[in-house]
């Protein structure tokens, strides 16, 4: 086979299973400024926001394609005052509903609402264990006690409550308080979920990255936590992937298990794709979503093995990781279809693991916060 | 027959008395998924393949009935040995428990 990787790109790729999980990004509003927001450095303004009809249609195509699982997010879903129409519409479209939030915008009253429409499960993101640490990441004043208010209502009206604690060099000594706040604020799972260094964070690593012990610890904090709180909370564990001898196995392989749809109806194979130059994205207006799924142009780019290059294309390890990440490559390597910097076999891992260990010495970095759109 | 489980459980010190009644937490919930043509458990952030012997466990909890009355009326159902049939849907059950996504209630 002499098979480049240019023609990878315009071959369809071998059997393409239905997608499990659907990430639809409302809005990229957000009262928050998080400088590690998944949001693309450029983001869509609210008149190029998809309507209510838009979404529902959206979420009948998904549905029937095979989606089980839709993720709601944003930006901030809540800024959305359509919120409880579009849960409404998910759940005609019998899929799994799941809301994403900061909690900022939510009452008592509209999660009563979304309970009434069927909304299924609320993750709520915790920047810290407490005001300072909060409203210091989120940029937001009040924001850490409005959180505790909206769990608090959660829990009441009875939702599963998971939260998702983003970490990061300046909050990671805290992680055993951060699990035991999740006990007392009475979620039934907890997200541990280090930064991922794309759009935003790749801005803030020198804020941001963390020190190889703080890794190293949180792992064996995480690994007691399991085995002590089993059956009472269940914890997710993201580590800090800079630190590792072999990548994540991103999204569980390139465009084979789930999608996003940007809130201008983009289509996207990963919330960071549009960090990958040449890519192009379909949108939901413009082309059904079964097909942009199975033909799109960015689903194709490096779905199964046939787009790798050394040392991914001879690698036992291909199929457990898929060659890692696609926007690390793009980032460290310049190439989205190298290995994934972050293995140990790629030329440019010293590189990278140097750069991560540079970033998490730095003391006194500022934090650059992401804008809203308009 | 084999396993629901896949792996096989780590049975820890959640127990399942015979009595207790199971029960699936709220928003946890089976579907017959049209599309791939099997039951499926949908559960926060998690999505479950259920076999046969899973699907034929779970549309028996209810969190009415008691663990034995379940086991006695999959071993009726399935002409199946009782004590075989608790043992897999014990195992099975505790792993969900464990997961935080069933709950035996007394």
């Amino acid at each position: 086979m002499t098979e480049t990787a240019a023609e990878a790109r315009t071959t369809a790729a071998p059997a393409v299973n239905p997608p499990m999980a659907m990430l639809a990004e409302l809005t990229h509003r957000c009262p928050l400024s998080c400088p590690y927001c998944s949001n693309p450095l450029e983001m869509a303004a609210r008149e190029a926001e998809m309507s209510t009809g838009q979404w529902a249609d959206v979420f009948r195509e998904a549905a029937a394609l095979g989606v089980l699982q839709l993720h709601i997010s944003g930006g901030e879903p809540a800024s959305r005052r359509d919120l409880e129409d579009l849960v409404a519409a998910a759940r005609d479209a019998d899929l799994y509903t799941n809301l994403i939030t900061s909690g900022i915008g939510l009452t008592e009253r509209r999660l009563r609402a979304l309970e009434e429409r069927g909304l299924d499960h609320v993750q709520l993101s915790l920047q810290g264990v407490d005001a300072a640490m909060t409203d210091a990441i989120g940029g937001y004043r009040g924001g850490y006690a409005r959180k505790m208010q909206v769990a608090e209502w959660v829990t009441a009206i009875g939702f599963p409550l998971t939260l998702n604690a983003v970490m990061h060099k300046r909050n990671l000594d805290r992680l055993p308080e951060t699990i035991e706040l999740a006990l007392r604020m009475g979620a039934r799972r907890v997200e541990v979920a280090t930064v991922q260094f794309h759009g935003w964070a790749a801005v803030n690593r020198a804020a941001l990255m963390p020190t190889r012990e703080q890794a190293k610890r949180a792992r064996e904090i995480v690994d007691e936590a399991r085995e002590r709180l089993k059956g009472v909370l269940v914890i997710d564990y993201v580590p800090a992937d800079h630190h590792a001898k072999f990548p994540k196995p991103c999204m569980g392989g390139w465009a084979s298990t789930g999608l996003n749809v940007a809130p201008d109806g983009q289509v996207l194979p990963c919330h960071a794709a549009h960090t990958i130059e040449g890519l192009t994205f379909d949108r939901v207006q413009d082309r059904p979503l079964g097909e942009i799924w199975e033909q799109g142009a960015a689903f194709n780019a490096f779905r199964g093995f046939g787009w790798m290059q050394e040392p991914c294309r001879s690698c036992d390890r291909r199929a457990i990781d898929f060659g890692g990440c696609r926007c690390q490559a793009m980032a460290f390597a310049g190439d989205p279809a190298a290995t994934d910097p972050v293995c140990s076999k790629s030329p440019h891992h010293a590189a990278l693991a140097a750069a991560a260990e540079a970033d998490s010495a730095v003391t006194d970095a500022e934090m650059t916060y992401r804008v809203t759109p308009r | 027959m084999t396993s629901p489980v896949h792996g096989g459980p780590a049975l820890g010190d959640t127990v399942l008395d015979d009595r207790a009644r199971p029960a699936l937490l709220r928003g946890v919930r089976t579907k017959f998924d049209t599309v791939r043509k099997i039951w499926v458990l949908l559960a926060p952030e998690r999505t479950l393949k259920l076999d046969q012997i899973g699907a034929a466990i779970l549309a028996e909890v209810d969190g009415e009935r008691s663990f034995a009355e379940i086991t006695a009326t999959l071993a009726e159902k399935y002409n199946a040995p009782a004590d075989r049939i608790a043992k897999d849907a014990r195992a099975f059950l505790v792993s969900l428990i464990e997961r935080r996504m069933a709950e035996a209630r007394p």
